[in-house]
């Protein structure tokens, strides 16, 4: 594993602080998952033999919280609330427009690599919808023209990319 | 004319110039209530807590007083505190504002709590989506250190306890109780079967363990400051204090507004409030307690007796705004998430919508609900794909009451609940919606109309 000297200074000073090890597991694979991109086999078993568990207790933790991945994701990763209140608001219209505009099928990653766009449930901004999210910043009342500006943006570099982590 | 807001919890959050460092904080008076609090016994805070006669904000309505007192202190065991922070119930979104704009509020009524149960350590689980939210936390709560506000010590009184911030990763499961609890363990966030675990007694790490919603433990800052006798003034007897309610879907202006609880009615709210709906449209149905809550059509009547023996006979207009009210018209306040639908609205896509939601998010412990939701996601699914039938309305319910009161936790009611109240409303869209497709058919069209909601 090759872990950034900043991942491992932070996970050394998080696990002491929770009252067992285990508890620190899922902020592992955040940390982990923000140095690497994801989730490998490797990053599973050195996070267990970290916290001493076993791989298998990394790896129910790991297929079962959504935010947690075991691919890459495209140097953008596009999240599209798509839970009621977002709906009604034109969430899957907005989706749609994003799909065209990025070239990219909504589950998948686009072939370049750039994109990754996904259906994601309620983001807890439900006065603002349709709520769209690249990377770890949130866009709020994104309709169809709007997704679009936001997908020329993406295109010409002047939006980050998804995997920004500081 | 619109009706005034009266701010408790937010009252200086949406304030120019107000800013979520802990000068600002201070500047307001900040803190002046945990310094207070640590010249008091935890429990004379208890009591005020109990007589406040606050009711928990996170969806249960259960009062948090009374949940205190459950604590087993007795034990010798450590005493944890946790704030339930994964705000996941669609339609709700008010945490989110106290998180990122006013965080030292929180810190405030987290400490003040921490102190009145003795707690040795507090977590605050947060839901992952909140990026931001987390790093405001971890700042605030670094300034609140710096300032002997928490951790060793506090002010000087012998009381030490530090918060852990713990960011949850898009499981919606980890706002119920102890799946949060289980999640906290490392472990999957499957609930625990209550009794024997209710958090008070045999909670995180087998310890006695308070969970609160965000909202309520910024209340016990305010019952601190104005006493709970007097808290309890504001709202009406057993619906004490302040509601905010985030109010989205088909308004003129969706947002998040806090009112005395029973200080507006649901008409007030969607037309006087949130300037009511988009040119030309008609109410059609309201969901007023965050996507579980029964839904309520516009049409209906609303009769039977309150709690305290008198008649209600209310349009949807006429609900008051508070726990029992909307209790008694067969409903809850929930989470506080009222979302709006106007006569565009297809009945049965929003359905499948929220069918989709609860599928997602089961946790797949037990059997009813693992299996039983996503037979209702796909028979929602395929009634808009084209293949609808009239029997189906019958079907989704008939699913829906073999989930209800046969898992572990509130997850199958919550999952249930939207099937059996559309179905009890709406049948006559959920039949139609197959004659219009068999018409469409005979008539060598596309069986299915293009969906807006799924």
């Amino acid at each position: 594993m090759n872990l950034k000297p900043e991942t491992i200074a932070k996970i050394d000073q998080l696990v002491p602080r929770y009252p067992t090890q285990r508890s620190a597991a899922l902020p592992l694979c955040h940390l982990v998952q923000e140095d690497q991109g994801y989730l490998s086999n490797e990053a599973i078993e050195w996070i267990a033999a970290r916290l001493e568990l076993e791989p298998i207790n990394i790896q129910e933790i790991v297929t079962f919280y959504p935010m947690l991945r075991t691919e890459p994701v495209g140097k953008h990763h596009v999240r599209v609330c798509r839970t009621l209140p977002c709906a009604l608001a034109g969430a899957y219209q907005t989706c749609r427009r994003l799909e065209q505009e990025l070239s990219c099928k909504v589950g998948h990653t686009s072939e370049d690599g750039e994109f990754t766009l996904e259906y994601v449930e309620c983001h807890a901004d439900c006065g603002h919808g349709p709520v769209v999210m690249i990377g770890e910043e949130q866009y709020n009342d994104i309709d169809p023209d709007k997704a679009s500006e936001l997908a020329a943006k993406m295109k010409s570099g002047e939006l980050p990319g998804g995997i920004t982590y500081s | 004319m619109a009706i005034q807001e009266q701010r408790l919890i937010f009252k200086h959050l949406d304030e120019p110039g107000y800013s979520n460092d802990i000068d600002c904080y201070l500047r307001h008076g900040g803190y002046e209530q945990l310094k207070q609090a640590v010249t008091m016994k935890p429990e004379d805070i208890c009591a005020e807590v109990m007589d406040s006669g606050v009711r928990g904000r996170g969806g249960a309505g259960f009062p948090a007083g009374m949940k205190w007192k459950f604590l087993d202190r007795k034990s010798g065991k450590p005493i944890y505190l946790v704030c339930n922070a994964d705000e996941s119930e669609p339609g709700t979104f008010k945490d989110r504002q106290i998180i990122h704009k006013d965080p030292h509020q929180l810190i405030e009524g987290m400490m003040c709590s921490a102190y009145a149960i003795q707690a040795k350590l507090a977590f605050i689980y947060i839901r992952g989506e909140f990026f931001q939210g987390y790093r405001i936390l971890e700042r605030a709560i670094e300034e609140a250190r710096e300032k002997n506000l928490l951790g060793e010590n506090i002010l000087g009184s012998g009381y030490s306890c530090d918060i852990i911030v713990h960011r949850g990763a898009g499981a919606y499961i980890c706002g119920e109780e102890t799946g949060l609890i289980e999640s906290l363990e490392g472990f999957r966030a499957n609930p625990r079967i209550k009794p024997p675990y209710f958090p008070a007694a045999l909670g995180l790490y087998q310890c006695p363990t308070i969970v609160n919603n965000v909202e309520t433990l910024c209340d016990v800052k305010h019952i601190i400051e104005m006493g709970g006798k007097e808290f309890a003034k504001i709202g009406t007897p057993g619906n004490s204090g302040t509601r905010i309610w985030c109010v989205s879907g088909h308004v003129q202006k969706p947002g998040y507004y806090e009112f005395p609880c029973a200080a507006i009615t649901l008409g007030q709210l969607i037309y006087d409030v949130c300037g009511g709906l988009k040119p030309g449209r008609k109410l059609k149905a309201v969901i007023p307690g965050g996507s579980s809550s029964k839904i309520l059509r516009a049409d209906e009547r609303f009769t039977g007796k309150l709690k305290n023996g008198t008649d209600f006979d209310w349009g949807i207009e006429d609900i008051p705004m508070d726990f029992d009210s909307l209790m008694a018209v067969g409903s809850m306040s929930g989470s506080g998430g009222v979302i709006v639908m106007d006569d565009s609205t297809d009945m049965v896509e929003a359905l499948a919508n929220i069918n989709y939601f609860y599928a997602h998010e089961s946790c797949g412990q037990c059997t009813p609900c693992r299996e039983g939701v996503p037979w209702m996601r796909k028979i929602t699914q395929r009634m808009i794909e084209g293949n609808a039938r009239e029997e189906d309305a019958d079907l989704l319910n008939s699913i829906a009451d073999q989930i209800a009161g046969r898992t572990i936790c509130a997850f199958g009611e919550a999952a249930s609940w939207p099937v059996q109240s559309f179905i009890a409303k709406f049948k006559d869209e959920f039949v139609e919606k197959a004659r219009e497709q068999a018409a469409r058919r005979k008539a060598g069209e596309l069986a299915a109309k293009e969906t807006t909601l799924i």
